[in-house]
């Protein structure tokens, strides 16, 4: 095992803009101004109740790059309010020893389809594509998502602790994301991630123009998907333009239109770009289309050619979201290497791991593990610790969500995972999990292993029995 | 279950390899025999030719001609046999020119040979071989109808005759897939399961005066035969308890038919019945979502539970297509988390599957069996771990694939080839 290095931070405890207020001010009357209401299905989620809780002679990845030998980690009023060598429990501390576990940062999965796709797969529950044209921005996967899918317990088993729905690929323009805390829930709205920004799902390649071309339609070629990516935001231009002029001089307020608010809401920059990518030379021509139209991308995901261009992909700034391992199961995934992440990694790129799947979702430390080991072989030298910014950090910068979690910081959530072991172990379970400092997941507790309503009263209940 | 003839592919390939095999001693692993044998510590392992002349300890005699493998302490263990795959049948999942895996189109079933579309060239097949898989069993998808064709089973050498054995076992699903295939109920998929054994067990009979049975037309039936007479493994695919239960009753009711599951998601909850009836199963130990409604009790602990009420019990990875067999490994690796055994893991990807395909000269390392061996860098159960050499019937297989040509390609992209692109940079 490397060495540890310390951490310390100051207490300066961080500060998340709230949800409401000015940013979203609803809809009515500024002055004489209609104003869009950019957070009409606000989110009401609140953490659960929590105790305070020193954690100690743990193995600490902090998700930062750091790694604490023998650390502690304080948890306090749902916040980590310390972490390093020796710290003293506070009067009322509940004390748990996990000699022999591992504590790191709760994984953060930026491209799941749970709630959307949800478990059983029969057709009353594919919500994930809105598959009757190719522009389909004003679709908002939240308004898919059923909360009582069997994946999400399963998800906070493997340490999930807040998670990215997006729509599905079909489409050039899919629809909005959304970010959630992994929280069993009744609503979506109380699962959805206080302050995170909203996203915006794109698709490359061969999805697209498939499904449409196969019904004589455009787009039918990567030709066609260009061409229709570019019509689309000259458009949202166009009625972006019409609102500021509003915005500024007044008069009547222009048509709204909910799917060219989502795009004049990306070239704002409030909200996030997500792309499915795979091939190398496609997301090079999508970065210049970016700088054409004035937006960024934030991560390219599945990106198996991103070891291509890892070079370009720094210069970006772009993430590259990808599996450790998927190829071959069509054209644009021929040229998969297990090597991806770590050849992302070690050119200064922004490497994340993600499942797109709710078998993946479980266990995505072994899946960076795997990446891990491999880059090690030839030679990509990547220490563990710096290895889950792949899991927690990284994930949590795309969702724009690093602020409030992904690393184990003074002032942070306290979203842990304690594992009962070295985590790249294929042997290792996650243990307990906390969100927000409660704890919501203990293997060893029945009380505390949610069941889904689906599942309640079914032979399995929620892989428990 | 009967041991069959080797066919004349295999008979080639063992010729094959034969003139060019030599005598190869590995020594000082731990040695994992995929047996009910203890791990050997510093053991010795002696090839000759393609089979395994002798293993044992640390006083094991080295022939002086042997070339010297040493373990340095690793793993080494059976060539891993996954037991259902699509290796060597797709080269990219979506383009239908490429992918044989199910003929939807076709008028034929059970004559359908996956066999004859098996590709030893296709670049899955090293991506598999240098993860240790070195034989697997190769099922076709069904098509039109709860039968699918025959599956094999094949080395992944790539070599030309890379394939053990022909038509091994027809493969069925029945349950809801079966339903679906059948004309929408388990009913019709029974009364069809039902009607192409009384068409194959009637041939030649019934088809003189016409080609058409009550399932099965005449080549169909004529292929189902063998199955039909208890000469060929049946693998069906189920998934629910009370699909199992019914099959376990099929099986009662004909006992000369030879029957293993693959799927059994909800196995565990008919384990002990499994057991008395003697039928195998083949199941992802990573399936604990209730993703149909006959897996609603599909959990984790399924191979647990199996292998402790006494089922012969192999692992797989159910979702491959074609290049995630590989992945057996970890899904093993996730059962011994849940409960299974380190040994009992090792056999459900060795000697298991050997045994369901009535193989005992496959996935063991015992004198006599054929010399599938993996040396590897750690835990073969740990993500982390990879294999340091692969032995394909005693012969040393080179661990590169397509794979890792485009990785070390761009492994360096500060250097990017000098005068030339990286098109020219071809790492030979």
């Amino acid at each position: 095992m490397k060495k540890y290095s310390f951490i310390f931070l100051s207490g300066a405890a961080l500060i998340l803009a709230a949800c409401s207020g000015a940013d979203g001010a609803g809809q009515g009357d500024d002055g004489d101004r209609f104003v869009i209401d950019k957070d009409p299905y606000p989110s009401t989620y609140s953490p659960r109740a929590s105790s305070t809780v020193l954690i100690t002679n743990a193995m600490i990845l902090d998700g930062i790059g750091g790694m604490i030998e023998g650390g502690s980690v304080l948890l306090q009023d749902g916040r980590i309010s310390a972490i390093g060598e020796d710290i003293t429990a506070p009067d009322g501390a509940d004390t748990i020893d996990a000699e022999g576990k591992w504590v790191t940062p709760g994984i953060v999965d930026n491209h799941s389809h749970l709630g959307v796709y949800a478990s059983p797969g029969v057709h009353a529950h594919a919500d994930g594509n809105e598959v009757t044209a190719p522009v389909t921005a004003e679709v908002w996967a939240e308004h898919g998502i059923w909360p009582q899918d069997p994946g999400f317990p399963r998800a906070l088993a493997g340490g999930i602790t807040a998670l990215q729905i997006l729509p599905g690929s079909a489409n050039l323009f899919g629809g909005r994301g959304v970010i959630l805390k992994n929280v069993p829930s009744r609503t979506v709205q109380d699962m959805k991630f206080p302050g995170a920004p909203y996203t915006l799902k794109m698709a490359c390649g061969e999805n697209p123009k498939r499904v449409y071309g196969g019904r004589g339609q455009a787009p039918g070629s990567r030709m066609g998907n260009f061409a229709g990516y570019r019509q689309t935001w000259a458009k949202a231009q166009e009625y972006k333009r019409k609102w500021d002029k509003y915005a500024e001089d007044g008069g009547d307020p222009p048509s709204r239109d909910l799917e060219m608010d989502t795009l004049a809401g990306v070239l704002a920059g409030d909200i996030l770009v997500h792309m499915h990518c795979y091939r190398a030379d496609e997301m090079v021509q999508v970065m210049d289309m970016a700088k054409e139209f004035g937006y960024k991308v934030t991560s390219f995901h599945h990106a198996v050619e991103a070891y291509k261009i890892a070079d370009k992909l720094a210069e970006n700034d772009v993430c590259s979201s990808i599996w450790a391992d998927w190829w071959g199961f069509k054209m644009e995934a021929y040229d998969g290497v297990r090597e991806n992440l770590p050849m992302v990694h070690n050119a200064g790129a922004c490497a994340i791991v993600h499942s797109d799947s709710d078998v993946g979702i479980q266990r995505l430390n072994q899946e960076a593990a795997k990446a891990w080991s491999d880059g090690k072989r030839v030679g990509l030298d990547i220490s563990m610790a710096d290895a889950w910014t792949w899991l927690s950090a990284n994930p949590a910068k795309s969702l724009g969500i690093f602020d409030e979690t992904g690393s184990l910081e003074v002032g942070k959530a306290a979203d842990v995972v304690i594992w009962s072991g070295d985590p790249f172990s294929v042997y290792t379970k996650a243990e307990q999990v906390f969100i927000d400092g409660a704890k919501l997941y203990d293997l060893n507790d029945d009380a505390l292993l949610p069941v889904t309503d689906f599942e309640l009263g079914q032979p399995g209940e929620g892989d428990r029995k | 279950m009967i041991r069959k003839l080797l066919t004349s592919t295999a008979i080639a390939s063992l010729i094959a390899s034969a003139a060019i095999a030599e005598t190869i001693a590995v020594s000082g692993g731990t040695i994992w025999t995929g047996t009910d044998d203890e791990p050997i510590a510093n053991g010795v392992v002696i090839i000759v030719d393609d089979e395994i002349a002798a293993i044992g300890d640390d006083t094991l005699a080295i022939p002086g001609n042997a070339t010297l493998i040493e373990a340095d302490g690793r793993w080494i263990t059976p060539g891993i046999f996954t037991p259902f795959s699509r290796v060597g049948l797709v080269e990219v999942g979506a383009e239908a020119s490429t992918n044989d895996i199910s003929a939807d189109e076709s008028d034929y079933s059970t004559a359908l040979n996956a066999a004859d579309a098996f590709n030893p060239s296709a670049t899955s097949i090293p991506v598999t071989r240098l993860e240790g898989v070195t034989r697997m069993a190769v099922a076709p998808g069904n098509g039109n109808s709860l039968f699918a064709g025959q599956g094999f089973i094949a080395d992944t050498s790539g070599k030309p005759g890379s394939i053990t054995e022909e038509r091994t076992f027809q493969f069925v699903t029945m349950g809801q897939g079966g339903a679906e295939h059948a004309g929408g109920s388990r009913t019709a998929s029974w009364a069809s399961f039902q009607a192409a054994l009384d068409d194959a067990r009637s041939f030649t009979a019934r088809y003189i005066t016409n080609p058409e049975g009550g399932a099965l037309n005449r080549i169909d039936a004529e292929a189902f035969a063998p199955a039909a007479r208890g000469q060929q493994l049946i693998l069906v695919s189920v998934h629910r308890a009370s699909d199992i239960r019914r099959l376990i009753s099929f099986a009662d009711d004909n006992p000369t038919l030879d029957f293993a599951i693959i799927g059994a998601t909800e196995g565990w909850l008919v384990a002990d019945e499994l057991a008395a009836a003697d039928i195998p199963v083949i199941i992802d130990p990573l399936d604990n979502l209730p993703a149909t409604f006959e897996a609603l009790a599909a959990t984790q602990h399924n191979a647990e539970r199996l292998i402790s009420a006494g089922v012969k019990t192999a692992f797989t990875n159910l979702g491959d297509n074609g290049h995630q067999a590989r992945l057996v490994l970890q899904a093993a690796g996730n059962a011994v988390a849940n409960g299974v055994n380190q040994a009992d893991a090792i056999k459900a990807m060795t000697s298991v599957p050997a045994d369901i395909y009535g193989r005992s000269d496959l996935g063991r390392l015992e004198a006599g069996a054929l010399a599938d061996l993996v040396i590897w860098d750690g835990d073969p159960l740990e993500t982390t771990s990879a294999p340091t050499t692969v032995i394909i019937e005693g012969e040393i297989q080179p661990l590169e694939s397509r794979q890792t040509r485009l990785r070390d390609r761009y492994l360096d992209l500060a250097d990017d080839g000098g005068d030339l692109p990286l098109a020219y940079r071809k790492g030979e």
